[in-house]
């Protein structure tokens, strides 16, 4: 047919004069390297090959040459649509960022009525009326909210017990929605709480407002009793029919549970995770102890290392892959939010893997005592002593608490795209950067990434799950459900 | 199969006036301003007066009483579909009659040119490079004459863009004769590389306005072979971004054949990764005309056979959320995790079954056939029913 030209007349272009896209690479395991891009795409192929790749030797011919040009490792002379689409993919990644602040949380008190020894916000006992947020705070607070760009605003109540103060709950939310009538946004809230204060009328406010309730759950009843100590000895039962209750009046996707992770938990990751699937979640987040309040004091946050915690949470992500090998639809929802970075175009809204850093820009907290913090984590480090994110009061300016140094010097610090050990990591576009938590743990908002349990723990999971993507088609599918959940 | 044109027809005419376009009309009682501009279908014995036209179909007609000076045009048999609704040019000095709009279709298809820049492999309607302006000016007469409760129409070619300013006056003629019906337009996208040019389509705010654009493979070299247009895939993809750009809708379309099949998944990645705000992909059975037949031998591959890879693609958007779906594929030789995506989606005038689908219960759920498919089909056809599962063996019924 010579009305048509061959296959080989439109590959002139492939070949030696390929270059190079950005990329980086690291050893995967012995044999193999893993490539990223800095929008997130990846490629794992044999070391070899990749030396080949990176000395313009690699054969046109080989299949690797078509999978590097189709991710975006190398162009050659045929098409340079690559730069547009990774200027476009590029502008994606970073697309949340003019928003800035969506999650605001309203520490209402800090009164609690449970007495964990690894609270992490330091709850003080629930007599003291002197740890309740005042309503001109909740007011000034909410002049800041409905300051931020964001067209969807989430407001979280978290505590303490915040059901300690339902009645500013009430007002914050009435005064929300009566704002918003002129304001339009996406507004949504969440109360977080242990439920064993849920009651009637509560629930029907809830209905009402379609509040969100989050709630922990640890595991089975003595594994929770255990970590969530409260008089009677019931916080497990408390939770379990809470969350029944929940779901019966406000629906059954209204409530959500996260676990922490304890040194008792280690031994029993297939216990919680059948705790969770029991109660017909649709997944659980595998949630390691931070080094904030009590967890400290107690000495419970150093009760295991990031390798045990990893040996705890591999052992449970296997577990998972196999409830949903099964036809379960179960998600882990730390891997869910890292594969998103692997396998999709967006960037999740997770604080603690955001670069650059979530603090301020992800969310921030207004705390009972009028105080404006950068984070949870943040205001945890101050309830210690420790004011550095600490960014001004709720008397202060919306532009002068974002513009300030005490939330600016730490973003710009840390930007994981150019700080020591980051800036050539070839995980860097799945990570974040955590200040807060380097601060805390080596007093620097960089921190020596070799000696930080953030590190260790994130490369190996990043690790852990390209590996198993590689070893199995049915994973990869599986975790490709997860990462556009 | 429906004859929707012909030459070689006896046409009487009242004036010189050149080619007619009118609506057909088969009410007895219509109001006389209106018959004076349509054409009336006489089947038997009786032709009442007042119509500007009279298609005369089949043997019966022949011998009925016409209105004196009445302007006639004699139709074999074939032509018998025509009915109430439908838009029919009649051009006396060629001898022609072409049905433009069927108006109880399930699709509405309007060739814009013959004209081409790709020159595809399996191209089903073979490019000619001739003036085909007279194609414009007869659907811009046409269109006002489509009944305004349509839902969508189609524009195909050849390549509409080619039209240029053209095509964009028949899109705000649609918008302002067919203001509630949705247009679609298959084109392979290049000539919105231009940002201005792209632009233009936005300005006109049409309500429903969707790009059908072939993407063919995630590499250039592969795509710009299956095209025979060396650039096209960069010209392509950037059109596909522009449009998007500018809030327009895009629909990819891949035809899978013997080219195309072994990188439907990594194609399905690319598109999730690049393209994540298209509107949807659809997969596409090889139409067995024009070029296609020609190229048998570099592009035939039973649909049983890239199964695999139809699926491994199909699920991969699916899981990516994007909107996905199969057209053109028989369903006892489609997996069964695609019947879900599967459509019936082949114009009802090409659309046909084989002896093999005798006994087959699916049959009112399944796509069919292209009439031309009797060229060549996948040897696995068989009846889904009790008997016997279809040619995929493992679909459960």
């Amino acid at each position: 047919m010579s009305k048509f030209a061959a296959l080989e007349n439109y590959q002139g272009g492939r070949g030696q004069r390929y270059h190079l896209l950005p990329l980086r690479f690291t050893a995967l395991d012995a044999d193999r390297y893993v490539l990223s891009n800095f929008v997130g795409e990846y490629y794992v192929l044999p070391k070899a090959s990749a030396h080949d790749f990176f000395e313009h030797r690699l054969s046109p011919n080989s299949p690797m040459y078509d999978e590097l040009k189709s991710r975006h490792f190398l162009m050659d002379d045929d098409s340079d649509v690559a730069i547009d689409l990774l200027a476009l993919k590029t502008r994606t990644k970073y697309s949340r960022l003019p928003n800035f602040t969506g999650l605001h949380l309203f520490v209402v008190t800090l009164r609690c009525e449970h007495s964990c020894p690894y609270c992490q916000v330091s709850r003080q006992n629930d007599d003291k009326a002197d740890f309740d947020m005042s309503v001109e705070y909740a007011n000034l607070s909410l002049d800041l909210v409905f300051r931020s760009p964001s067209p969807n605003l989430k407001i979280e109540f978290q505590g303490g017990e915040p059901l300690l103060n339902f009645p500013l709950i009430q007002h914050i939310i009435n005064e929300a929605k009566r704002r918003n009538e002129i304001a339009k946004r996406n507004l949504g809230f969440v109360i977080a709480t242990t439920l064993a204060l849920i009651s009637d009328e509560i629930l029907s406010f809830c209905r009402e407002h379609h509040v969100h309730i989050s709630t922990s759950l640890d595991g089975p009843a003595d594994l929770h009793n255990r970590n969530r100590p409260r008089p009677g000895s019931d916080s497990y039962q408390k939770a379990i029919t809470g969350i029944e209750r929940v779901r019966s009046a406000l629906g059954r996707d209204q409530v959500s549970a996260v676990m922490t992770t304890t040194s008792a938990s280690l031994n029993c990751p297939i216990e919680i995770i059948d705790e969770y699937v029991a109660r017909e979640f649709h997944g659980i987040f595998l949630r390691p102890l931070s080094p904030y309040g009590f967890a400290v004091k107690t000495k419970w946050f150093a009760a295991y290392d990031a390798q045990e915690w990893l040996d705890f949470y591999f052992k449970g992500l296997d577990y998972i892959i196999n409830l949903n090998r099964q036809g379960l639809h179960f998600t882990e929802f730390y891997a869910a939010t890292i594969l998103a970075k692997m396998l999709t175009p967006f960037q999740p809204g997770y604080v603690d893997l955001m670069s650059p850093a979530g603090i301020g820009i992800g969310a921030l907290v207004y705390n009972y005592d009028g105080s404006v913090y950068a984070s949870d984590e943040s205001r945890m480090l101050a309830e210690m002593g420790d004011q550095t994110f600490r960014l001004g009061t709720v008397r202060d300016s919306y532009e002068t608490l974002i513009g300030s140094d005490a939330l600016l010097d730490p973003i710009e610090a840390s930007f994981a795209g150019s700080v020591p050990m980051c800036s050539t990591c070839t995980f860097e576009p799945y990570c974040g950067s955590d200040p807060v938590y380097h601060h805390a743990m080596q007093g620097d908002f960089v921190g020596h990434k070799a000696r930080s349990g953030f590190c260790q723990r994130n490369m190996s999971i990043f690790r852990g799950l390209i590996s198993r993507m590689e070893a199995d088609p049915e994973t990869r599918q599986i975790f490709l459900r997860w990462a556009n959940r | 199969m429906q004859t929707r044109r012909a030459q070689g027809i006896e046409i009487r005419a009242a004036n010189n006036e050149g080619s007619a376009i009118f609506r057909v009309s088969e009410a007895s009682n219509r109001p006389a301003p209106l018959c004076r501009k349509e054409g009336f279908v006489v089947r038997e014995a009786a032709a009442p007066s007042g119509y500007a036209w009279y298609l005369a179909i089949g043997e019966k007609a022949r011998n009925a009483i016409f209105p004196a000076e009445a302007s006639i045009a004699y139709l074999p048999e074939v032509f018998s579909h025509i009915s109430d609704g439908d838009v029919v040019r009649i051009s006396p000095e060629r001898k022609s009659v072409n049905v433009l709009f069927q108006h109880n279709a399930r699709h509405h298809a309007f060739l814009l040119t013959e004209r081409c820049n790709n020159y595809c492999l399996m191209c089903s309607q073979p490019p000619r490079d001739v003036n085909d302006d007279h194609i414009f000016h007869d659907l811009m007469r046409a269109i006002p004459l489509v009944d305004r409760a349509t839902h969508e129409i189609g524009f195909t070619g050849g390549e509409p863009t080619l039209l240029n300013d053209k095509l964009i006056a028949l899109i705000r003629h649609c918008q302002a004769y067919l203001p509630t019906t949705g247009l679609h337009i298959l084109t392979n996208g290049r000539a919105f590389s231009d940002p201005l040019f792209t632009q233009r389509f936005a300005d006109i705010q049409h309500h429903d306005l969707m790009f059908g654009i072939p993407v063919y493979s995630d590499l250039s070299e592969r795509h710009d072979y299956v095209v025979q247009a060396d650039g096209a895939f960069d010209e392509t993809i950037r059109g596909i971004l522009n449009l998007k750009r500018n809030g327009l809708m895009v629909e990819i379309r891949v035809v899978v054949h013997k080219q195309t099949f072994d990188r439907l998944p990594q194609l399905a990645r690319f598109i999730a990764r690049n393209l994540t705000f298209v509107d949807q992909v659809v997969w596409m059975g090889l139409e067995m005309t024009g070029f296609a037949r020609a190229n048998l031998e570099d592009l035939w591959i039973d649909p049983l056979d890239y199964q695999p890879q139809l699926v491994e693609a199909v699920e991969y958007l699916a899981a990516s959320r994007i909107k996905t779906s199969v057209y053109n594929h028989q369903l006892c030789i489609t997996d069964y995790r695609l019947w879900s995506f599967a459509k019936k989606s082949i114009s009802d005038w090409k659309n046909e079954y084989m002896p093999e689908c005798e006994g087959c219960e699916k049959r009112n759920e399944c796509a069919g056939f292209f009439s031309s498919a009797k060229f060549r089909y996948s040897n696995h056809i068989s009846p889904i029913n009790s008997m016997g599962t279809g040619g995929m063996r493992c679909a459960p019924v």
